[in-house]
């Protein structure tokens, strides 16, 4: 299992397109659990309605965790998505 | 009943006129029924999802980007594990597939309303919309607006569901029962330049399939079954409407330029996002004036920093890269917004509102201009202070702006990095100063309404005094004069947004003094542009700088008269 902390630096946030995006990269690597944490809480990554519920807009840190097969190139992928500013 | 008159708010601009379609198809309906085995119900759950995703990738292979967002996100949500696993649990413990939806819709729903970002409570309404389509596949019903004539679309509310598919040759208008300024349905029809009347009460039960409705959206007007003569007034307005709109497009890509080779910029004055998309229609060159009250009135409470950001942004984009000058809150006094608990004051034009009133709310003023700062990525933002006095007001202005910035910087938000900082000059004070005023601001926006009422010691709202209230006044003028001079002098720019820019008249003065913008009404482009194209700018200088001598303002007309006659 690895984990990584980021802050959300593009406009929105988890918006609904960064979340979208974010959901869809994680969909992309069947074979390993992602979860996100924010505070308190701690979702299922592969779930856009719990990603929109966690609520977190601009300037949010979030802790992204992955464990199975493929758990650096989730990790890889997805920090490369939140720090490209998920292209806006 | 099903005639009437009635008022709703203006949704989009313009008007139409035609049969009304009734969409009643606009809410989530369980269809109670008992339930099959519970393999039974997983398997018309699963069947259900498939076929929403089929029209969902339909819908998607003719998306604009905008749809196809919206679209992906609703792909993503019929497919989300959670939703499936919440269904699949309650047809477990023997509900049927209906029900189990209804109780998942449900929960996702009540859960994005729990959140504290108000952007993120309205996707709230896209889990409902998914569900809406799931129900419709699993009942066997087709869920989105078929037009096949030409018609007035009559609904409660319309989702991005119900309008994607739609075929907008058969989309005269739109009138709903529910939804606000910035509601879904607005921003459709408006980026499709249909005219829409929203939140008018009580017209659903009025209306009767295909009979005939006429809209005024700019007035927020719907008339059900009008009279003859209702009608034929309706039906001229109509295809003057669409007269103007064919000049005037035809003519939008020339610039405004004299025939001795002066270009002016003409932008246009805008009190939402809406009116923006309708000025670049008309070819404006970009906003020379947005009103930020629109988000500030007829709520309960002030809007959230995020609201604010996802309407200047809607603006900046709408431009499509020309500037947009976002004017900061320029209420108090007598424009009274009751949430902010203005005290009462003996002279409110002469007390503490707009600029005053911001520096004094630093929460306020602090989540406007983040907000700003913030959706200034998204196009050509440019800052304007409103009733800046003199060097003070300035600076105070610039330094919560400094503010802003460093606590956006620190947080990390990604913001403008190059913009524009204004000042509005409508008070004398400023235009004496003005030499001051122009080493620290970037551009300058002369606001002729104030500044005459401010110089003449008029209130332009006393119908006493309509008749001598004339910004052509000679002492305006000349103040105008030292505007220019002290602008120019420290090699910035300056423009007009008051009335003055978008009347011939005043407009021919300007160009004489030298102004570098003209920011007026959307539909007073055409003609400026008109009379711009055909007056020589040495003319215009020749006729400005006798005016600058004149005694009155009548002598200051008589002068302008000729021209006027010539160009228009």
């Amino acid at each position: 299992m690895i984990e990584r902390t980021f802050t959300l630096t593009n406009p929105t946030g988890l918006h609904a397109r960064p979340a979208s995006l974010f959901v869809q990269t994680v969909q992309r690597f069947p074979g390993t659990d992602v979860f996100v944490r924010k505070g308190e809480k701690e979702i299922n990554a592969r779930s856009l309605l719990q990603v929109l519920a966690l609520g977190a807009g601009a300037g949010s840190a979030i802790t992204v965790k992955c464990s199975g097969p493929q758990e650096a190139d989730v990790l890889t992928a997805l920090g490369a998505l939140i720090e490209g500013n998920f292209g806006e | 009943m099903s005639k009437g008159r009635f008022k709703g708010i203006c949704g989009a601009p313009g008007v139409a006129m035609g049969r009304a379609f009734i969409y009643r198809l606009s809410e989530l309906n369980t269809v109670v029924r008992s339930a099959g085995s519970p393999e039974a119900e997983l398997n018309r759950y699963r069947a259900a999802v498939e076929r929403a995703e089929a029209e969902l990738d339909q819908l998607l292979a003719r998306a604009d980007k905008e749809g196809a967002e919206i679209l992906t996100a609703h792909r993503l949500m019929l497919g989300d594990p959670d939703l499936y696993a919440m269904v699949e649990g309650a047809i477990a413990e023997g509900h049927g597939a209906e029900e189990a939806l209804e109780g998942a819709v449900d929960q996702f729903a009540a859960m994005l309303e729990a959140v504290e970002d108000e952007y993120l409570r309205e996707r709230a309404a896209d889990v409902r919309d998914v569900g809406r389509r799931l129900m419709a596949a699993l009942t066997g019903a087709k869920i989105g607006l078929t037009l096949t004539y030409p018609c007035v679309v009559v609904a409660r509310d319309l989702a991005p569901t119900d309008t994607i598919g739609v075929d907008r040759r058969y989309l005269l208008g739109i009138v709903t029962e529910q939804g606000g300024p910035t509601s879904h349905t607005c921003i459709v029809a408006r980026s499709w330049g249909i005219p829409a009347v929203v939140a008018a009460a009580g017209i659903l039960e009025a209306a009767t399939d295909g009979a005939t409705v006429a809209l005024d959206g700019t007035a927020g007007e719907v008339i059900f079954a009008p009279s003859p003569a209702e009608a034929s007034a309706f039906e001229d307005r109509v295809r003057a409407a669409a007269e103007q709109a064919l000049r005037d497009r035809a003519e939008a890509g020339e610039p405004a330029v004299t025939p001795d080779g002066h270009r002016i910029e003409l932008a246009g004055n805008a009190g939402s996002p809406a009116d923006v998309v309708a000025a670049v229609e008309r070819g404006a060159e970009g906003i020379g004036l947005l009103r930020s009250e629109f988000l500030f009135m007829g709520r309960d409470a002030a809007p959230s920093e995020d609201e604010q950001y996802r309407a200047y942004s809607e603006a900046l984009k709408a431009a499509h890269g020309h500037r947009v000058i976002i004017r900061t809150l320029d209420v108090g006094g007598d424009k009274d917004i009751p949430y902010l608990a203005l005290p009462k004051e003996e002279n409110p034009f002469l007390g503490v509102r707009a600029l005053r009133l911001c520096v004094r709310r630093p929460a306020l003023f602090q989540s406007q201009l983040r907000a700003l700062l913030r959706a200034g990525v998204h196009g050509k933002l440019a800052i304007m202070f409103p009733m800046v006095a003199g060097l003070e007001d300035l600076r105070q202005a610039r330094a919560a702006l400094a503010e802003a910035e460093a606590s956006l910087a620190a947080e990390g938000v990604a913001y403008a990095s190059s913009y524009e900082m204004g000042i509005m000059i409508e008070i004398p004070s400023a235009a004496l100063v003005a030499g001051h005023l122009a080493r620290e601001a970037d551009f300058f926006s002369i606001g002729t309404n104030d500044l005459t009422q401010y110089t003449l010691a008029m209130d332009r709202g006393n119908p006493e005094l309509t008749g001598s209230y004339q910004p052509h006044h000679p002492a305006v003028l000349r103040l105008i004069d030292l505007i220019v001079q002290a602008a120019h002098g420290a090699g910035k720019w300056v423009g007009v947004c008051g009335e003055m820019a978008g009347q011939p008249a005043g407009a021919l003065l300007l160009l004489g003094l030298g102004i570098d913008e003209l920011s007026m009404a959307g539909p007073s482009v055409p003609a400026i542009r008109r009379l711009v194209r055909a007056t020589a700018l040495a003319e215009a200088k020749a006729v400005a700088g006798r005016a600058l001598a004149c005694g009155t303002p009548a002598e200051v007309l008589h002068l302008v008269a000729p021209l006027l006659t010539i160009a228009m």
